[in-house]
């Protein structure tokens, strides 16, 4: 057990477990949302769109966590107002904005010349996650945490049933752009970890693991976040070892304890039957 | 509740048309017509739900706030808008009805949790509160809806097309909650579709064919003559 001595060895290795283990945290919680209000592939779309917004805050030299989050939450406003303003449907305009966004993010990059390498950003580095990016990660992971805690009823309710939640006196569409900005947030502290084209794996690969094995949203959560933890590490456990893409060997590891959950799930009537 | 000159349009389609009708407290009330009348649109333009082109609404509470008017109201939606998949026990979902009164920040509690175990037992579903929504019957369900409803505790109830696919048992056992608490002073105001029922199920009536309305008590408007012209063919009961 090798991986084991190196974590109590060396100061990065111990940065990218934690980190990791905040990242899985992170997406878990938000992912369950994601998949429950059919998010997922605007969460795929923003994970992309944020690459402009790396590639400019090199230019401008300012910290590329700002630069990423504005150009997300700025998809996210334009994919919001493609659907409200033509009758282009939602899956569309989220293609559109999806692929513009991330070719616009290669030329920038490749322009820039920046010191980040483009297969870095696109697939992930762990190892290379600095105390900087573990910082912002834990602010980040932190404020997911207690403002899902705090705002819960409200996203629960307008999550389940919109039409009620708006009788109950609640802005849902404040509540959809709050999880937008969550989302971006928590995608663009995902960068390191996981990689652009990978982020939203972990944002629904876990939660939809967790969704086939409770009927309670608290538990759901809850199992989101412990199965993007365990995700985490048994990917950072193989990318150490193999020298493999970090983003990658944590998808994977998402992706098998999914396959393990679809056959053993009561609610696919695959090996047990749901009792009536 | 008075609805004066109420227009409500679908993109450019108009379906209520300077519509006034007037609600009394403390009866129920059976909103009558056609397919595409505009019954339930008549309901979700009180609610906020839908946006009003025109027209005014005054509650009897002399309540001017809308915001704060429309919490009086509480809303069963026609059941199709329910996602039977969503990871939610048939308990949760009927305890969302407390949520109004909770304020922002405060979770249920012990209070809330006896009142919604009360409000099950009172739709007689108060032993299959655990399981998932999608294990229940479709009578099940919507008596289910019909208790996260009454758990808001308020005033005034609008129900939608809350027979649509039930069973006989469950029709029967709403029915009597409704009479049951309109005897303790509840308003209802309910979208109906079954003209059998009508004369047994409420105090007044509403007919509605979109800029056509008539109202009042079950009696005088309920006559085959007006059915005649909303409807456009012979009813007779």
């Amino acid at each position: 057990m090798e991986f084991f001595s190196d974590i109590m060895n060396y100061r990065f290795l111990q940065q990218a477990l934690i980190t990791s283990v905040l990242v899985g945290i992170g997406s878990g919680v938000i992912g369950s949302f994601v998949i429950l209000r059919g998010m997922s592939l605007m969460g795929d779309a923003i994970s992309h769109a944020v690459l402009p917004g790396v590639a400019i805050s090199f230019m401008l030299g300012i910290d590329y966590f700002i630069g990423a989050t504005l150009c997300g939450i700025f998809a996210a406003l334009c994919m919001g107002f493609i659907s409200r303003k033509s009758p282009i449907k939602s899956d569309t305009s989220i293609g559109i904005i999806l692929s513009s966004f991330l070719a616009l993010g290669m030329i920038l990059i490749t322009v820039v010349q920046s010191s980040t390498n483009l297969y870095h950003i696109l697939f992930g580095n762990i190892l290379a996650v600095t105390m900087h990016d573990l910082i912002l990660t834990l602010i980040v992971t932190l404020l997911v945490i207690i403002l899902v805690a705090l705002f819960y009823k409200q996203l629960l309710v307008s999550s389940f049933d919109e039409t009620i939640a708006q009788t109950y006196g609640i802005n849902t569409q404040v509540i959809h752009y709050f999880l937008m900005v969550l989302l971006t947030l928590m995608t663009v502290v995902s960068l390191q970890t996981v990689g652009v084209i990978l982020i939203v794996a972990m944002l629904i690969t876990p939660a939809a693991t967790a969704y086939l094995l409770t009927d309670k949203m608290s538990r759901m959560i809850v199992l989101a976040a412990l199965f993007g933890i365990i995700s985490s590490v048994i990917g950072l456990y193989f990318s150490f070892t193999y020298n493999l893409a970090s983003g990658a060997t944590i998808v994977v590891s998402a992706t098998v304890m999914f396959c393990i959950a679809f056959v053993f799930s009561k609610k696919n009537q695959f090996i047990f039957k749901k009792e009536q | 509740m008075e609805i004066s000159n109420l227009s409500v349009y679908y993109g450019k389609r108009r379906v209520l048309n300077d519509v006034s009708v007037s609600i009394r407290p403390g009866k129920v009330t059976g909103i009558i017509g056609p397919n595409g009348a505009g019954k339930s649109t008549l309901m979700k333009a009180v609610l906020g739900l839908i946006p009003m082109s025109s027209g005014t609404i005054t509650m009897d509470s002399g309540e001017a706030d809308p915001k704060k008017w429309r919490l009086t109201i509480a809303y069963v939606p026609q059941r199709q808008s329910i996602d039977l998949t969503f990871p939610i026990t048939v308990f949760d979902m009927v305890m969302m009805g407390t949520y109004p009164s909770l304020g922002l920040f405060k979770r249920p509690g012990k209070a809330e949790k006896a009142q919604t175990q009360k409000w099950l037992e009172a739709v007689k579903l108060g032993d299959l509160g655990q399981r998932q929504i999608a294990a229940l019957s479709g009578g099940q369900l919507q008596r289910a809806i019909i208790a996260r409803a009454l758990v808001q505790e308020t005033d005034i109830f609008f129900l939608d097309e809350p027979f649509a696919g039930v069973d006989v048992v469950s029709e029967q056992i709403i029915m009597d909650l409704v009479r049951d608490m309109n005897r303790q002073g509840k308003t209802f105001v309910v979208v109906h579709h079954d003209l059998s029922t009508v004369k047994n199920y409420f105090d007044d009536v509403v007919l509605l064919h979109s800029d056509h309305i008539v109202y009042g008590e079950v009696g005088n408007v309920f006559t085959g003559e007006q059915l005649k012209h909303f409807y456009g063919a012979e009813i007779n009961f």
